[in-house]
């Protein structure tokens, strides 16, 4: 189990190394430059470089790598380039935010999703089934961002029930509570469907396989067989889908959080693409798919423990 | 001599398919008496593995009994209600599976496998069914069952989970033990093993057992009677002994002639029986042999054959079986 | 295989969620293309009088903040919409099989070093890439398309390269290579007549997704640039106007919504229909 861990720790890492690489590299290859761009057609000669001097971008390419890799590793991401303010401070100041919705959003997600699949299996074939058939597919096609503004529309706007902007007041959870009800519901419709296709299909897979038929053949209950002989099983791969949907979720948090003007990553992102603020937008690059990849590498550890057969295949 | 423990009667069945109903049974009447081993064997097609289902009341949901019954403590336990059926599995008939390995639940161990599948009986707690799969494994010669109870599936030998296998089929002390091919995913050492273990369970066991196989030297070893089957009848039946050395039906003859443990000298070609098996969707009106047969009349392709009594309790279906 | 196809045809009308997809599709691709005829206004044109109007004859949607007719620019949206899907799944496409080609038939090296790759881009969030790509270049229409197609790529070469991969290691191209086939007849005889009923449903998979995120990064205002009417635009407009003229935001989301199913049902009945397995469903 341990070799196994470090093999994936250190491709995880090894990614970070190249797509930092690659970012940086876009810089080099394109026409303009960052400051430019930042500062429009008015800029003048000595704000430009001054400009340059603050992103750091005067330096020979690869300084800036070799400075931008030890900062990061200390946890200095750099400085906005209007407000002065160091890139991780801004992050850790919203990102508890968004954890928050990504979570609050999963865990609707799978306790549903799972819940569906399951009910959808059992009663297979009748109408419940068929309808969570066209249903599933339904919701995972509507982009999050619809949903979230017609939620925001019938819930906040027309029905006052939930509040339409903000993530609530610090320290007060009531109104967190509320206030993160909407878009993580957003997001959330957009995966029970798809977390419920999942199980579903993955269960009825799992239930014509023999280690299925064995167990009923020694009169196990159909809930004991469902539950500890199919879904035990079943289960493994939805894990795995679920650590590659946290990447989805993050990407419905940007959207979802602008509709809701909801303090997060997605809205400091989004806000410093439109201010073409490059240190920001680097840092929080940086450090969702510092994320990302973590929650990818513990949820494969994970699935090593739920499935035995997968550490024991990697061992050699 | 004992009454049938189990009795197949006159037991169609058929699947349904885009072609039409594929007629996998056709009118198999067999029985199993306490204290006897009956073996099933024909080829692939020939409708056994349908009648190993239906002895388990494990029929596929595509399945339909057009006739017949499978009689069990008086009644037919292919009609009964699902409940019913759940409580004869395990309990009263049991199987042994075809291959073990994807048998078990890959994920549980197998300790906690042998206890589940002691769901059904009463009285025990969990520890006391633990011991009582550890007892068993001990039984069926696995020589340290605490440490295996703790194992998964992909841990163990193909000749221990045969065993397990075996093991699980008798936790609860069933009456009629259905044996699915048996060696078939094992290779021929371990096959001798499972033989003799089967062969020595047998000794203590009063129960019927039912040995499902296409394999016809496993059946000369632990069976008193054989049912040979194809294109799903049974085309012969008699002690083990008498349809082995005194084959009256053309198939029956052809399939222990091809057999490559009767071949006495090196040939550099295996006999095969010629032909195909009929098409079961429409099968043919005569004998289902005909085709085939090296012996076939006129009247065997228009005419489908009764049994003919050829000897005690031994009896085939053919117009020819008599000279 | 001629009856294969038929039935692969049989199969496809037979799921009426895939028919529905097709008819929404098919609606689609007309209003895409026959844009210029079949909008009753001019999408451009301003006429502040007339803001927010309700839906009405002269105006069937009504009209956004600055008068402009909303079925007009919805259908021009669907120009948008689907133009930029084709152009970006396409040009992904074909560089994927290329890349996938390459590594699959390459030496080892390249395909170590693209496989490095293909996992480094999908290991990050579409969305950041996306945005960090913008951030550097600028948002337009022409970064948005480059964007799509850099992060389609990987999903593409990643198939391709596992078809090349088995069918490099099956016995019959040892055979024909024994036979001096060439790499190229291989290719085109071989591996995409195989692999093209597969390949079509990714891609047809895929343009749901597209859709949706240049209708999500124009709504965030860094894709397509208005005044060019593009779904995410609309809602936009919708978005900030919300309590003038809630409509607006309920009308906008529509024509997204269909596209997304429509392709999505299209997609998954060809699937269906493609997949030999699934064929048997009758039976039980």
């Amino acid at each position: 189990m341990l070799s196994y861990a470090i093999k994936r720790i250190g491709l995880a890492l090894l990614i970070i190394f190249v797509v930092m690489l690659v970012m940086y590299a876009m810089v080099f290859l394109v026409p303009g430059d960052p400051a430019s761009l930042a500062l429009g057609p008015r800029a003048t000669p000595e704000l430009k470089h001054e400009l340059m001097v603050r992103m750091g971008l005067d330096q020979p390419i690869y300084v800036q790598v070799w400075n931008f890799f030890r900062n990061a590793l200390t946890g200095d991401l750099g400085y906005d380039v209007w407000s002065k303010r160091p890139v991780s401070e801004m992050i850790a100041e919203v990102f508890p935010n968004t954890l928050f919705l990504g979570a609050v959003a999963m865990s609707i997600a799978l306790v549903a999703g799972i819940g569906l699949g399951c009910l959808a299996v059992v009663w297979q074939g009748r109408t419940v089934d068929r309808v969570l058939a066209v249903l599933s597919v339904s919701m995972i096609s509507i982009p999050s961002f619809v949903v979230a503004i017609y939620l925001l529309l019938v819930f906040a706007v027309w029905l006052g029930w939930f509040p339409a902007i903000g993530a609530g007041e610090a320290g007060d959870w009531g109104s967190q509570i509320r206030a993160v009800v909407l878009p993580a519901a957003a997001i959330a419709i957009t995966w029970v469907g798809y977390l419920a296709r999942l199980v579903r299909a993955s269960m009825l897979e799992v239930m014509s396989a023999n280690h299925v038929r064995t167990a009923r053949a020694f009169g196990l209950t159909q809930a004991k067989i469902v539950l500890r002989y199919a879904l035990r099983v079943a289960i493994v791969p939805v894990v795995a889908i679920v650590a590659v949907g946290f990447g989805s979720i993050l990407s419905s948090a940007v959207f979802v959080e602008t509709v809701f003007s909801r303090p997060g990553i997605g809205t400091l992102i989004t806000s410093a693409v439109q201010k073409r603020d490059f240190p920001v937008v680097m840092g929080c690059v940086l450090f969702m798919t510092a994320f990302y990849l973590t929650v990818v590498t513990l949820a494969d550890l994970l699935m090593a423990k739920l499935d035995p057969r997968v550490r024991d295949t990697l061992r050699g | 001599m004992s009454e049938a423990l189990l009795k197949v009667d006159d037991l169609s069945i058929s699947y349904a398919s885009e072609e039409g109903p594929v007629q996998a049974l056709r009118h198999a009447t067999l029985e199993a008496r306490a204290g006897e081993a009956i073996g099933i064997v024909g080829e692939s097609g020939c409708g056994k593995s349908t009648l190993a289902s239906a002895l388990i009341t494990l029929l596929a949901g595509n399945a339909r009994v057009t006739s017949g019954s499978v009689q069990f403590g008086g009644r037919d336990i292919l009609s009964v209600s699902e409940e019913e059926k759940r409580k004869l599995r395990g309990r009263h008939i049991a199987m042994i599976f075809q291959d073990p390995m994807t048998s078990f639940n890959p994920v549980l161990t197998i300790g906690e496998q042998l206890v589940d599948f002691q769901d059904q009986r009463e009285g025990l707690s969990k520890p006391e069914k633990r011991q009582q799969a550890a007892l068993m494994l001990k039984r069926v010669g696995i020589s340290d069952p605490v440490r295996c109870l703790d194992r998964h599936v992909h841990e163990l030998s193909g000749g221990m989970r045969q065993r397990a296998a075996i093991a699980a089929a008798l936790l609860m002390a069933p009456q009629v033990l259905v044996a699915d091919e048996p060696t078939t995913a094992l290779d021929v050492t371990m096959e001798a093993q499972i033989i003799h273990l089967l062969r020595e369970l047998r000794r203590d066991y009063n129960g019927a057992v039912v040995i499902v196989t296409h394999h016809l030297g496993v059946v000369g070893e632990l069976c008193d009677r054989v049912y040979v089957m194809y294109a799903g009848e049974v085309v012969e039946e008699g002690s083990t002994d008498d349809v082995y050395h005194n084959p009256r039906h053309p198939y029956t003859q052809a399939l222990i002639a091809c057999d490559p443990a009767n071949l006495h000298e090196q040939t550099p070609v295996l006999p095969t029986i010629p032909g195909r098996l009929p098409d079961l969707v429409n099968p043919p009106r005569g004998c289902s042999f005909a085709a085939r047969c090296p012996r076939v009349h006129e009247r065997c392709r228009s005419e489908g054959p009764d049994y003919v009594e050829v000897g005690p309790r031994h009896r085939a279906r053919c117009h020819e079986a008599r000279s | 295989m001629a009856s294969g196809r038929r039935n692969v045809w049989r199969a496809l009308a037979a799921e009426p969620l895939g028919v529905m997809g097709g008819a929404i599709v098919l609606t689609f691709v007309v209003m895409a293309l026959f844009a210029p005829w079949l909008a009753p206004h001019d999408p451009f044109k301003i006429d502040v009088m007339h803001k927010f109007a309700s839906p009405s004859l002269a105006h069937w949607a009504g009209t956004d903040q600055l008068g402009r007719d909303l079925l007009s620019r919805i259908i021009y949206g669907a120009r948008t919409a689907l133009g930029v899907a084709i152009t970006a799944t396409g040009i992904a496409g074909l560089a994927g099989i290329l890349l996938g080609l390459v590594a699959g038939y390459g030496p080892r090296w390249l395909d170590s070093l693209l496989i490095l790759c293909f996992d480094s881009m999908t290991s990050l969030p579409m969305i950041m890439f996306a945005l960090a790509v913008i951030t550097v270049l600028g948002p337009s229409t022409a970064t948005l398309i480059l964007v799509i197609i850099l992060v389609s790529i990987p999903g593409y070469a990643r198939f391709i390269r596992a078809q090349t991969l088995s069918l490099v290691r099956s016995d019959f191209i040892l055979a024909e290579q024994a036979m001096n086939a060439s790499t190229a007849r291989i290719i085109l005889l071989h591996l995409l007549p195989n692999v093209a009923g597969q390949l079509l449903v990714v891609l047809s998979m895929d343009v749901p997704v597209v859709i949706m995120l240049e209708a999500g990064l124009s709504y965030l205002s860094l894709g397509v640039k208005p005044p060019t009417p593009s779904w995410g635009n609309i809602l936009y407009d919708g978005y900030v106007s919300l309590r003038q003229s809630p409509g607006m935001v309920i009308i906008a989301g529509i024509p997204l919504i269909l596209a997304t199913l429509g392709f999505t049902f299209l997609g998954e009945a060809l699937r269906d229909a493609l997949d030999p397995r699934l064929q048997m469903r009758t039976l039980t």
